[in-house]
């Protein structure tokens, strides 16, 4: 049991920003545009660092595939606790069709390297809402996978995960290694503070490619075309019920 | 108790023009106030307004703050700041002495926060980073083509712009200002400036002897009744040698230090204007890249200083910054600026140029039209204020940023001269630099804003506009500002505006969805947001103010002044009166409010770090 926990986190734009369709349609406009930690990893990094905290993991490695502008979000990452950052160099056309299979592949790949017992990850991601990444990780690790996860502790060498589902709440007991993805109600993410980002700045941040972790980032998939949604048309109002069920024989719904 | 059904009705109609929002919050603490009977519901729990220290929940908690020493600190990541930080690194590096230099800014990222026309005039630049050419910088539209206008309501009366008018635009640049001052930063990160986006300053630190010992960055974890929340967090503070002082105009600090060193009792208030803007992608063949268009008139009557500006940027896509400004000093309480923009924007000649063309990005901003004559004093002890802050703008050129830059540089170099200083014996712990001033004072700042001096307060005749522009006409043009008498300001914007009685309520037009847009959907594209869960940042000094004063007398002005429908007048839950309702995440932290509030009731101070707009570009 080496203790040591990977922390996903991706930098995504903020939720508050009005996205905009690039005008050739292949994607949206990110230049300038603020971006954050996807709010999902901020609860999964400060999940890890409350684990640290009571003692239960050793080590807390933050990881972020993308370009340069990532580490910015593995040094918050860092300000929150972690003890070091590793960043998978993607950029480019590779970066555009980064998806949740070549990721899982790369944290795969990162686990075994790093010989990781759990790997905490958000469930999604708020840019695509792929929510896939976690359950791919597991499946290519051969890992028991606690997802939408509401609370975690550990029962002797088990984890006990209290997972969200659509019915109500789930108890699981999974074993070690395992990979975890956190939903909303697991905790409250705690503020980077400035005494924290400073001393992150002397916390290392380990560069890697993906080859050199023999993954493959090519995409499977081509996107064709990114629109808007489309313009909502104005309602109708209608008096009665027959005039109701007219209209929807009109429209052929009925 | 207030006469609730003539107010009634008023109020009805307020809220039908601007759609409520919806933010879910807890039953508002309710208070009896000692003159009357009547209950007002509590509004304000900054810590501003209701100290910590007499306050039963916070007797626990730890409030030790982490500290840390830099050579000088720099509030605010705009034009002047990072100036002042590019040259400080420079004349470290050239001397080969060691500077620790940190900069503060309250945006989330170096630019987010940064609003302007603009037209750049690169003299500063050129001075700072002479080969900014080869660097990079995004000066990427030179001006061909200067037009100036008169706007009536169906016509365009176009002005010759001769060279030496100060609307003369030769030379200059339009940018998109937020990128240029991202720019910026990534050069001063360059030279080893520390930079922290997302941290405001929230407070001034002093020495015992009552010089400026630093700032201390806002504390985190406070929640919305002003109680302490479990992820609470102290600031930190950074102590400095000399701390600069650039939060742009009007900056919530900077009002602090003007009592504290009495810094204002030379000189005349500071006036402003507001200033909105909105970047559209336009229909490809009404693309000019390189023109400046810039109009005044309608729709303002002739005593309601202000104008437009549109500009074509030359930036791969046909995009155009367009914006309009309307000065402070008022006097219809129910003018609302925005609604002026969006019906400004259905003149035919702005219309022809945005038909077909997409709105992407909305913003507003306060900013400086004093001028000269209300320069205040601008060194104390530990500290000095540089660009708009103390206010440095070429109000008829509308252009500051050159003159923001320049001052950020000379009190770099001053300040570099003092801090290396071996033999230097400081009468205070925190430097008092008038060397500043001095140089100020020697350089083209100084002879550009005298010269201009008196264009703005000419139009405070019964002329109003056209007796400004026959004065900037005549003096400017002819003797550059050369006449001996200086003229004075009207006064403090606050009190410009008549009581609601004696004026007429203006009817606006309806937006129409595709030229002109409602105020809500206008914040959304600023992309403010901030964290709901925490003490509301516009903070009033008494809650019972904003229904006794300004709803009875003005109409509750604030309704219509904000760009960012911060301010609204409901029904009480209990059916009779109003009550103010403070949508603080909705505020772009433009400081309208804080000017030109009539009470002077609304102090803004500032909110977490990294809330705020998020401007791209802007």
């Amino acid at each position: 049991m080496s203790g040591r926990v990977l922390v996903g986190v991706k930098r995504v734009i903020d939720y508050a920003v009005k996205i905009r369709v690039k005008p050739d349609r292949t994607g949206v406009v990110t230049d300038g545009v603020k971006h954050s930690m996807n709010p999902f990893c901020e609860i999964a990094v400060e999940e890890a660092v409350k684990l640290k905290e009571k003692k239960l993991v050793k080590e807390v490695v933050a990881v972020s595939c993308g370009p340069q502008q990532v580490q910015e979000t593995i040094r918050t990452a860092l300000a929150m606790g972690a003890d070091r950052g590793i960043h998978v160099e993607v950029s480019g056309k590779d970066y555009e069709t980064l998806g949740p299979l070549q990721v899982s592949k790369i944290f795969a790949a990162l686990a075994k390297k790093e010989q990781a017992d759990l790997i905490i990850l958000g469930k999604q991601a708020i840019d695509d809402d792929c929510n896939q990444t976690g359950q791919m990780t597991a499946a290519l690790l051969d890992w028991p996978q606690g997802t939408f996860a509401s609370e975690v502790s550990f029962e002797a060498d088990k984890l006990k995960v209290v997972r969200e589902i659509d019915g109500g709440l789930e108890t699981i007991k999974i074993n070690l290694p395992a990979v975890v993805t956190a939903d909303l109600r697991l905790n409250t993410p705690r503020y980077a503070t400035l005494p924290n980002i400073m001393k992150a700045k002397k916390k290392k941040i380990a560069n890697v490619k993906p080859a050199d972790l023999g993954v493959d980032v090519c995409s499977r998939l081509e996107v064709l075309k990114v629109d808007e949604p489309p313009q909502r048309q104005a309602g109708v109002k209608v008096e009665t019920v027959e005039d109701l069920v007219g209209k929807l024989k009109e429209a052929g719904r009925v | 108790m207030f006469p609730a059904c003539r107010y009634y009705l008023q109020a009805r109609r307020c809220i039908r023009t601007l759609k409520a929002v919806q933010v879910g919050h807890v039953a508002p603490q309710v208070y009896s106030t000692q003159r009357s009977s009547s209950t007002v519901p509590r509004i304000t729990t900054h810590y501003t307004v209701y100290p910590r220290d007499k306050d039963p929940r916070w007797e626990e908690i730890e409030m030790e703050r982490f500290a840390d020493e830099a050579d000088v600190v720099i509030v605010g990541g705009g034009p002047a700041g990072l100036s002042a930080a590019i040259r400080l690194k420079q004349l470290a590096n050239q001397h080969e002495k060691e500077l620790r230099v940190c900069v503060v800014e309250k945006a989330s990222q170096i630019g987010a926060h940064t609003l302007s026309g603009a037209c750049l005039e690169p003299t500063a630049l050129n001075e700072l980073i002479p080969d900014w050419k080869e660097r990079g910088a995004p000066l990427n539209t030179p001006v061909t083509e200067d037009k100036f206008s008169i706007l009536t309501e169906k016509y365009r009366i176009p002005v010759p712009i001769l060279p030496g008018l100060p609307m003369n635009n030769h030379g200059n640049y339009l940018v998109r200002l937020g990128h240029f001052v991202r720019w910026l930063g990534e050069q001063a990160e360059e030279l080893g400036v520390e930079l922290y986006p997302g941290y405001a300053a929230a407070e001034v630190l002093f020495h015992e002897d009552g010089s400026v010992k630093g700032i201390a960055t806002n504390d985190v974890g406070i929640g919305k009744d002003g109680s302490p929340k479990d992820v609470f967090e102290r600031g930190m503070e950074l102590h400095a040698k000399v701390t600069l002082f650039g939060e742009g105009c009007h900056g919530h600090l900077a009002k602090q230090l003007y009592k504290q060193f009495n810094l204002r009792e030379n000189c005349e208030p500071q006036t402003y204007a507001i200033g909105l803007k909105e970047l559209w992608v336009i229909d490809e063949k009404k693309w000019r890249p390189g023109r400046a268009e810039h109009s005044v008139g309608w729709p303002l009557n002739r005593n309601t200083y202000g104008g437009s500006f549109l500009y074509h940027l030359n930036e791969g896509e046909p995009l155009v910054a367009l914006g309009f400004v309307v000065g402070l000093d008022y006097t219809n309480p129910y003018l609302s600026p925005f609604r002026e923009f969006q019906r400004w924007k259905h003149h035919p000649s702005i219309m022809s140029t945005l038909e077909g063309g997409n709105r992407i990005a909305y913003g507003a901003r306060a900013l400086n039209e004093g001028g000269f004559q209300s320069i205040p004093k601008l060194t104390f002890p530990g500290g000095m204020l540089i660009g708009c802050s103390p206010g440095f703008m070429n109000v008829p050129k509308i252009k500051g940023t050159h003159t923001a830059m320049k001052s950020g540089m000379l009190a770099a170099e001053t300040a570099f001269s003092k801090i290396t200083d071996e033999n230097l014996q400081s009468e205070t712990a925190g430097l008092y630099i008038p060397e500043y001033k001095e140089a100020l004072e020697k350089s083209w700042i100084w002879k550009e804003l005298y010269a201009v001096r008196n264009i703005r307060p000419s139009f405070h005749n019964y002329f109003g506009l056209y007796g400004g522009m026959m004065y900037t006409g005549i003096f400017y043009w002819f003797l550059r500002g050369k006449e001996p008498w200086t003229l004075k300001h009207n006064g403090l914007d606050s009190a410009q505006l008549k009581p609601a009685k004696d004026c007429a309520p203006i009817e606006y037009p309806k937006p129409d969805g595709k030229i002109s847009f409602d105020l809500l959907s206008s914040v959304a594209l600023s992309g403010t947001n901030h964290e709901h869960d925490q003490p509301p940042h516009l903070t009033l000094k008494d809650d019972s103010v904003p229904v006794a004063h300004n709803l009875a007398v003005y109409d509750g002005p604030e309704q219509r002044f904000c760009p960012a429908g911060v301010y609204e007048y409901v029904p009480l839950e209990t059916g009779d009166g109003m009550r103010l309702q403070i949508n603080a995440q909705n505020c772009v932290h433009c400081k309208t409010c804080d000017i030109k509030d009539p009470s002077q009731n609304i102090n803004w101070v500032v909110p977490e770090g990294s809330g705020g707009p998020a401007y791209n570009g802007l």
